[in-house]
């Protein structure tokens, strides 16, 4: 496998796509009253080829794609134009007739292969369900079943069948589910957000798998992902979708890289792209928001937020443009593209010469359970500077958050921990701490949704955190609240306003605003902008690095979108089984060299600029902290891994340059060699036989 | 699995205790001089101290206490303070016909409105659901001496097809007993259609808009197919629980309808013997009813298990 593209396989008249959509319109029947979703949606897709939607969440893309199987929502319908899949125009079929065509044609996977597995059924059934379903006997369709299961890379298909679900991990389940989509060698296979919620080098692996099916079947595939990375790494094609249309339309890398609809340009400035940084640029947002379902559209669904708009588009619908090979937008200005303005320019180097304000020194956590000791966190040592953004980057299963809540107080670390707040010894848990110190450690959690009380205004639940972290009363607290407000751009009417009533974008300025209320010293921010849309994710990281530029506050980052801790965080942290394995100044450990994780997670993540040069794969899963290999504990998966050192001794934390400590046994010398060879000459490194037979033989069991 | 049961059936064993323990705190908490309250008030006091003494009121409460312990171990819980009769042998023959009750309306009830539910569940806003749903809550907010009522004035007494009084004549066999037993029953499973139609049906729209509903629809599978192998098994669970909480209190009698058709179950059993303060009766009853109760949510639970592997596989480590 490579990575460069195949050549964009544009169907040609003569050959009959595998999935054709033509002028669908689709609605929601709300109260009786049809709200239009899709709005003449065309698109085709070739056997064989991957084409990909992309667009905000309310663009329509999921409808389209469950629309393609017919599976829609009770109060989904069609309202015009036709779906065909291999001829057959599935909006006109029975309920037989589209069972058929399921069982037989189309399948799908979809985000929470957790959820798309009957917990309460063994593997093994629901695998060779999948094929008695195609009139096989059970004996056929078990044999068949097993194969399936090792088609998707499972290493032990047996033991796999006699479990269930929620026995099996992530990336495990989304295999079976893509084994059991492709029982029935389908024409048409739709992904729905297939990596979402997986970890890094998971997804990496789901990918790969995918790519090496695609090759495999011929089948025809359809992915929504709202990671422009998982796309460009997968699709020929991809469409652009905004407001139930599709706007733009081309192969994907050109597209990605010579946008010629407004909104695709917003949508892709908006990413964190090409290593960007604060102190760079502020990232382009798109201001408005998307036209509310069932509303009228202007003739360019895009007028109102479009920076070109001007008379001729409010007044005349855009033609279908052809602007390269395949690659058509609904422009009237796809000429001046160019002319859309780039954000505004950063907000200046931050200091990082700041005094420490936190201080970690040998914290450990060992959670207990029924007689197991399972240490979390091992011996971690780490500063925070004011004004100072740490990015803290690993795998599920790491210990950041059980750090991040061990920083909050919310776990008591283990006896001989030692954690300073400006060179205060706090106390292990947030009860025993003062206020002071409490409104000095606040948090911004991943979803505003279940942090903020929803029967509360906005008002009432700022106020209550400025009057209990800041002891302000009466007109001085509501003072607070209005510049707090204002800080985070959120107007009067905003504040009056329940959760419930605001965008997500809105919930997490309230969120953010929350967690400032008592001009805190440090915020955790964990997972910030991984529940909200690219260019809502990007107003949030314009905001907080504004607010940090002014207050000085000191950042913990957690998040797995490396873009985002690129752009936002001043030095990173990489966790491994709850040890650090490497930290140093962000540019440092993203140029490398690197430790041998940190480089299996940067070649893991799919960029939207193209792939990384070499690829990673990390084999099996995290070990149990229960029970860590001896040694190094990431030696089990590592692909440079050196037989009669690295499962014998555990190397120490060393700094091995300015501000750059790791913990490998390999020199940064050697590692820098390695590191170069390997970009140069593209190869695949995998974990090697001894690491796993080292593992093996200490009662590990690899993946 | 063994594990499992093991764990469940030592936790039932403390709850008894501890609902013996209430029970006895309880009875020894009424400041009522039991020897008074049994002779009346015109007996000597002598008499009163002779019968206080007789039934052991007047021993240090551990005393009592071990011995309360001591009945609950040996399930023997002494002679009744009114009848002066051994509490067991009436109490079971009262438990037994109230079983017999209870399972006729169960019988009635379940299979009626699962079927009921998950049909609805699948009917879903259609008129045919509306009308389930409707006459669920109608007749779970009808209190069952009111059906109870209703039935015996139609049906027993304008139509004369069933008989008012509940009591089968000794002997009969089982189709008289069902027939004397038919219209209480009914009254009681009335009640319940809704409140386990309900339930059954919330469980099955759950589980209906769940993801792997929607990947064994993409299978291929027809809808009944998908509902027998993959929406049942999981949506009935709530279900189930439910079912096993109100099997205990069904067996516990329900006075209306006892009252009503003048039937020899646990109500009336216990009503008469807490009017006359009939402490060891009550004890028994108590911690009978208890041990229906903990054997109906064991025997739930095991039910629940088997259906769901991650309570099985989980409470094992």
């Amino acid at each position: 496998m490579t990575a460069t593209f195949p050549a964009p396989q544009v169907p040609s008249a003569g050959t009959t796509a595998a999935l054709k959509v033509e002028d669908l319109s689709l609605a929601y029947i709300v109260r009786g009253i049809p709200r239009p979703v899709l709005r003449g949606v065309s698109f085709e897709i070739a056997p064989g080829e991957a084409y990909g939607l992309v667009g905000e969440s309310g663009c329509g893309k999921s409808t389209t794609a469950y629309a393609a199987v017919r599976y829609l929502p009770r109060n989904g319908r069609i309202t015009g134009g036709r779906i065909l899949i291999d001829g057959a125009d599935i909006t006109k079929m029975g309920s037989d007739e589209v069972r058929q065509f399921r069982a037989k044609h189309a399948s799908m996977v979809y985000q929470d292969p957790g959820g798309a597995l009957n917990p309460s059924t063994r593997i093994g059934t629901q695998v060779i369900e999948a094929y008695t379903v195609l009139g096989q006997s059970q004996d056929e369709a078990q044999k068949n079943a097993l194969a399936a299961l090792d088609r998707v890379n499972i290493a032990d298909p047996i033991r796999v069948f006699n479990r269930y679900p929620h026995q099996l991990s992530g990336g495990m389940q989304q295999r079976v589910v893509i084994a059991m989509a492709l029982a029935s060698d389908p024409q048409l296979l739709v992904l729905d957000e297939p990596t979402t919620g997986l970890d890094a080098t998971v997804e990496a692996s789901v990918l790969d798998l995918v790519r090496t099916l695609r090759n495999e079947t011929n089948a025809a595939v359809l992915l929504i992902a709202h990671n422009l990375g998982v796309i460009r790494s997968l699709c020929d094609r991809v469409g652009v979708m905004y407001a139930g249309k599709i706007v733009e339309e081309g192969n994907a890398v050109e597209v990605f890289e010579r946008p010629q609809f407004p909104y695709t340009v917003g949508l892709l400035r908006s990413l964190p792209r090409h290593g960007v940084r604060k102190s760079q640029r502020a990232l382009a947002t798109i201001p408005g928001t998307l036209p509310q379902i069932g509303t009228d559209l202007p003739t360019c669904v895009y007028v109102d937020r479009c920076p070109l708009a001007d008379e001729l588009c409010r007044t005349v619908v855009p033609p279908v443009v052809d602007v390269g090979v395949g690659h058509w937008t609904r422009c009237h200005h796809y000429d001046r593209i160019g002319d859309i303005p780039e954000p505004d320019s950063g907000v200046g180097q931050v200091a990082t010469e700041g005094a420490e304000v936190l201080a970690l020194s040998n914290v450990s956590k060992t959670f207990h359970q029924s007689g197991h000791s399972v240490p979390a966190l091992v011996k971690v040592d780490l500063t925070l500077n004011d004004g100072e953004t740490l990015g803290l980057v690993g795998e599920s299963g790491s210990g950041k958050s059980t750090l991040a809540k061990t920083i909050l107080g919310i776990e008591g670390p283990d006896t001989g921990s030692s954690i300073l707040l400006d060179r205060d010894e706090l106390e292990p848990t947030a009860a025993g701490r003062p206020v002071k110190a409490k409104r000095s450690i606040q948090i911004v959690f991943q979803n505003p949704d279940s942090a903020l009380n929803r029967g509360w205004s906005v008002r009432q639940i700022l106020g209550r955190s400025v009057r209990k972290l800041t002891g302000l009363k009466g007109k001085a607290a509501d003072d607070r609240v209005d510049k707090l407000a204002h800080d985070l751009r959120l107007t009067q009417r905003h504040l009056d306003l329940k959760p419930g009533q605001l965008s997500g974008g809105l919930k997490q300025r309230v969120a953010i605003a929350r967690a400032f209320a008592g001009d805190p010293r440090i915020v955790v921010a964990d997972e910030p902008t991984s529940a909200l849309d690219v260019s809502v994710q990007a107003a949030i990281l314009n905001v907080l690095s504004e607010l940090q530029a002014e207050s000085k506050t000191g950042y913990l980052l957690i998040s797995h979108d490396l873009g985002v801790v690129r752009y936002l965080a001043d030095r990173i942290a990489v966790m491994y089984l709850g040890r650090i394995m490497e930290v140093g100044d962000s540019e440092t450990v993203f140029r490398g060299p690197n430790h041998p994780y940190t480089e299996a997670l940067l070649s893991a993540v799919p960029s939207v600029d193209g792939e990384p040069a070499a690829r990673i794969r990390l084999e099996g899963e995290i070990p149990s902290p229960a029970n860590p290999p001896s040694g190094c504990v990431f030696h089990t998966r590592c692909h440079r891994f050196m037989q009669g050192i690295c499962e014998v001794t555990e190397p120490p934390l060393i700094e091995v340059e300015p501000g750059h400590q790791m913990k490998c046994h390999i020199p940064l010398e050697e590692l820098r060699r390695l590191q170069t060879k390997a970009k140069v000459e593209d190869i695949v490194l995998t974990t090697p036989p001894e690491a796993l037979e080292a593992a093996v033989a200490e009662g590990i069991e690899p993946g | 699995m063994a594990r499992f049961f093991v764990r469940r059936l030592a936790l039932s064993l403390v709850t008894l205790w501890l609902l013996a323990t209430i029970v006895f705190v309880i009875a020894n908490v009424l400041p009522t001089d039991i020897g008074r309250t049994i002779l009346g008030p015109f007996a000597s006091q002598q008499t009163v101290d002779a019968l206080n003494e007789r039934l052991g009121t007047n021993d240090p409460i551990l005393v009592q206490y071990a011995r309360s312990m001591r009945n609950l171990v040996t399930l023997d819980f002494g002679d009744s303070f009114q009848s002066g009769a051994p509490v067991m042998p009436t109490l079971l023959a009262a438990m037994g016909r109230s079983a017999q009750l209870a399972a006729l309306a169960l019988l009635l009830t379940i299979p009626i409105s699962i079927v009921a539910g998950v049909y609805a569940a699948r009917r879903r806003d259609r008129p045919s659901d509306r009308a389930i749903v409707l006459f669920g809550v109608t007749s779970s907010s009808i209190p069952e001496f009111v059906t109870a009522t209703f039935l015996v004035v139609v049906v027993g007494v304008g139509l004369g097809w069933l008989p008012v009084l509940a009591n089968p004549p000794p002997g009969a066999g089982l189709i008289t007993t069902v027939k004397y037993l038919l219209m209480p029953a009914t009254a009681m499973a009335v009640v319940y259609f809704g409140y386990i139609a309900r339930m059954a049906r919330a469980g099955t729209i759950e589980v209906l808009q769940s993801d792997y509903v929607r990947t064994a629809t993409m299978k291929g599978l027809s809808t009944n197919q998908v509902i027998r192998r993959h929406v049942l098994r999981n949506s009935l669970v709530p279900t189930v629980a439910v079912i096993g909480v109100q099997i205990g209190y069904l067996f516990g009698g329900i006075i209306g309808v006892e009252k009503i058709f003048n039937y020899n179950g646990m109500g009336q059993l216990m009503l008469f013997a807490a009017q006359r303060k009939d402490i060891p009766m009550l004890t028994a009853g108590a911690v009978v009813i208890g041990i229906v109760y903990m054997v109906a949510t064991l025997i739930a639970d095991l039910i629940i298990a088997w259906m769901n592997p991650r309570v099985r596989l989980d409470e094992g480590r």
